[in-house]
């Protein structure tokens, strides 16, 4: 009973988590064995093995989702990363006005993403978005920018560093402030000048914060679907789908949900090293040992 | 003009005047000690020193030059932190040399310097660890050896010793001590044990909410402590009072509840000129013994009935917790280490060690 009492209490948890996460996940990887249609009996789906998985190994519009998703990841989390970490260092002080902007500034995060891609899908509109009309006032000639291929790009990536940039500002300003004051009073008497502190001291004592940060954009990037979903639904072209509503699309346009379930199994497998990568990096109680 | 002065510090936090002025004079290679109960203003004097804290009024001079709104690092100065304060993501070497690269010291000089401390802290088979695996001693060795590095004019030391164990800190108190006479630079120390402030200063200086009280050596603050704070702070254990009154006439004595103990020497003369006078009495520790014999030439031993709740056997000598009436005393005293416990009863007390205080001012009367 001694053993077995700690299996006991955490029973609970341990069938939510498996009912509620492990359950599809499995099922996911189920009906990627076979070529399944919405409207039709799952049990007279024919069963292809592997074949879809073969497939996806040399499917160019699979390839492509993914370069876009990388693409993609790249230029919201650099840019995200550096604005955050600068914003971070620069409301660190306890200046005038900081708190209020502190407070102002991390509201984008609490948006749903679906409104998020409503409000932006508005601001970007040809004909009538904002953006436009407040660039006629520069003397910049209407854009299409959510008809144009690389607009579009960039209209994705804009949006999600307005959404996300305070993200990584309220995880890097928390990890500042928790900085022992005489580790940086210290660097301050041997000599260190402004930028030498942040780059000597600060943020290499926050290394594996700013670690845990970056795989978390990471995985949210290969995440990512409602914004993207409302503003462009993945175009013009293959432009802006990202990797899981490149999944929705094949799910739920041309109907081939078994593929679709296949590259899911894909999506699941990268964000699952993604993850690991977090635990085995950036353990946040590595460096931590009473210094 | 050399060393390091502060003329007319003051410092407020907020609506909270924390130094109301400071005047402190320290001579070049001198080694001093900032004592005081925890929030009486020396670690904040030492942090306006060191440049972390600006003054609210006053001037600072280090070295003949006014520092005082310079930044840390134009003070000439190396400071070892309470919480030694390394840089966890550096190694030992690293972190003594930190201050040097960011000189842009050559490198093969660099090398030498880190090299000739780690051996003074015996540092050298420790230099390519991290902070995070070391010992607390070694940590400690670590932040001396960031600031020997430096070399600086001035070293600051705030509580260096106060996270470590008893037995490592007094080893550290001689290896300070030597490390002084080896650099010959000034040192700024501040500590709440009066032993490391006893044991390691050339002069003490003893603050009690942000007033200085008294600077001195070790032995003029012992012995001749300006007023009651700083007799009662300067010993261990700590000096035992009693209130009072001055008797008599030509022959004074001093008596209070339980007590009557009479004066000669110096005490008496200086009761002569109080007569009647309220005083508090003060007995240390130490100058109580059972039989009264020993003591200097001037020794001149009076009985005192001592109430013994608890001794504390430590060897050759005894602590003894005791009281007169309700008043508490701690009593060391030397009967060899095959004694019995020591019981209540009439002990003897050296009248010519007596310190007598104003009752109300609490500034000294007479003093051995």
């Amino acid at each position: 009973m001694q053993r077995l009492g700690p299996y006991f209490f955490i029973l609970p948890a341990v069938a939510i988590m498996a009912t509620g996460l492990l359950y599809p996940v499995i099922q996911a990887f189920y009906l990627s064995f076979f070529d399944w249609k919405i409207g039709t009996d799952l049990e007279d789906a024919p069963w292809v093995g592997f074949r879809h998985f073969i497939r996806m190994a040399t499917d160019a519009d699979v390839l492509e989702s993914i370069t876009v998703t990388l693409r993609f990841g790249f230029w919201t989390i650099t840019i995200e990363m550096l604005l955050g970490v600068a914003l971070a260092l620069l409301l660190e002080k306890p200046i005038r006005g900081a708190s209020l902007f502190r407070t102002v500034f991390i509201l984008p995060l609490m948006i749903s993403p679906v409104v998020v891609g409503l409000i932006w899908r508005y601001l970007f509109d040809a004909r009538i978005g904002w953006i436009n009309y407040y660039l006629g006032y520069l003397g910049i000639e209407p854009q299409v920018w959510l008809g144009d291929a690389d607009l579009a790009f960039f209209a994705i990536v804009f949006t999600d560093i307005w959404q996300w940039t305070p993200f990584i500002f309220i995880i890097v300003i928390a990890g500042l402030q928790a900085l022992p004051s005489e580790v940086l009073e210290a660097s301050k008497i041997d000599g260190a000048n402004w930028w030498q502190h942040i780059l000597f001291v600060k943020l290499p004592m926050i290394r594996s914060i700013l670690v845990i940060a970056l795989l978390l954009r990471l995985i949210d990037v290969f995440r990512a679907l409602e914004v993207m979903y409302i503003l462009t639904g993945g175009g013009p072209g293959r432009a802006t789908e990202l990797l899981s509503l490149h999944i929705y699309n094949r799910a739920f346009d041309t109907q081939q949900l078994g593929y679709a379930s296949a590259i899911s199994v894909l999506l699941i497998l990268i964000v699952f090293s993604l993850s690991f990568a977090i635990l085995v990096i950036g353990n946040p109680m590595k460096d931590k040992a009473d210094v | 003009m050399s060393g390091v002065r502060l003329s007319g510090v003051t410092k407020d936090f907020g609506t909270v005047s924390v130094i109301p002025s400071l005047d402190l004079d320290i001579s070049e290679g001198e080694f001093v000690v900032i004592v005081g109960p925890s929030g009486c203003g020396k670690s904040t004097t030492l942090r306006m020193i060191a440049g972390l804290e600006p003054v609210t009024s006053g001037s600072i001079f280090i070295a003949g030059k006014d520092v005082t709104w310079a930044p840390p690092k134009q003070r000439d100065i190396a400071m070892v932190f309470q919480s030694y304060a390394l840089y966890p993501h550096m190694n030992v070497a690293g972190n003594m040399s930190f201050a040097l690269r960011l000189a842009r010291t050559p490198r093969e000089e660099v090398r030498s310097r880190v090299q000739r401390a780690a051996e003074m802290l015996e540092l050298t088979d420790y230099l390519d660890r991290r902070p995070r695996d070391l010992s607390g001693g070694q940590r400690q060795r670590v932040a001396m050896g960031r600031a020997i590095v430096r070399d600086a004019y001035c070293f600051l030391f705030d509580e260096p010793l106060s996270n470590l164990d008893a037995k490592l800190r007094s080893a550290m108190r001689t290896e300070l001590a030597i490390l002084h006479k080896k650099l010959d630079r000034t040192m700024i120390y501040v500590t709440h044990d009066q032993i490391e402030a006893m044991t390691m200063a050339d002069r003490i200086v003893i603050m009690d909410r942000g007033i200085v009280q008294q600077i001195g050596s070790p032995r003029d603050v012992y012995n001749a402590p300006v007023n009651r704070f700083v007799a009662g702070f300067i010993g261990s254990p700590a000096m035992n009072f009693l209130d009072g009154e001055i008797i008599g006439g030509d022959t004074p004595a001093v008596a209070g509840d339980g007590f009557n103990l009479k004066l000669s020497g110096r005490q008496a003369e200086a009761a002569r000129s109080h007569r009647n006078h309220r005083v508090t009495i003060g007995l240390r520790p130490e100058h109580f013994n059972v039989s009264g014999a020993g003591g200097t030439e001037a020794s001149v031993f009076a009985p005192i009935e001592l109430e013994v709740q608890v001794a504390e056997y430590i060897g050759s000598s005894q602590f003894i917790a005791a009281r007169i009436r309700d008043v508490p005393i701690t009593a060391s005293i030397e009967v060899g280490p095959d004694s019995a416990p020591l019981k209540s009863g009439e002990y003897q007390f050296d009248t010519s060690r007596i310190y007598l205080f104003d009752r109300e001012s609490g500034e000294a009367i007479a003093r051995p």
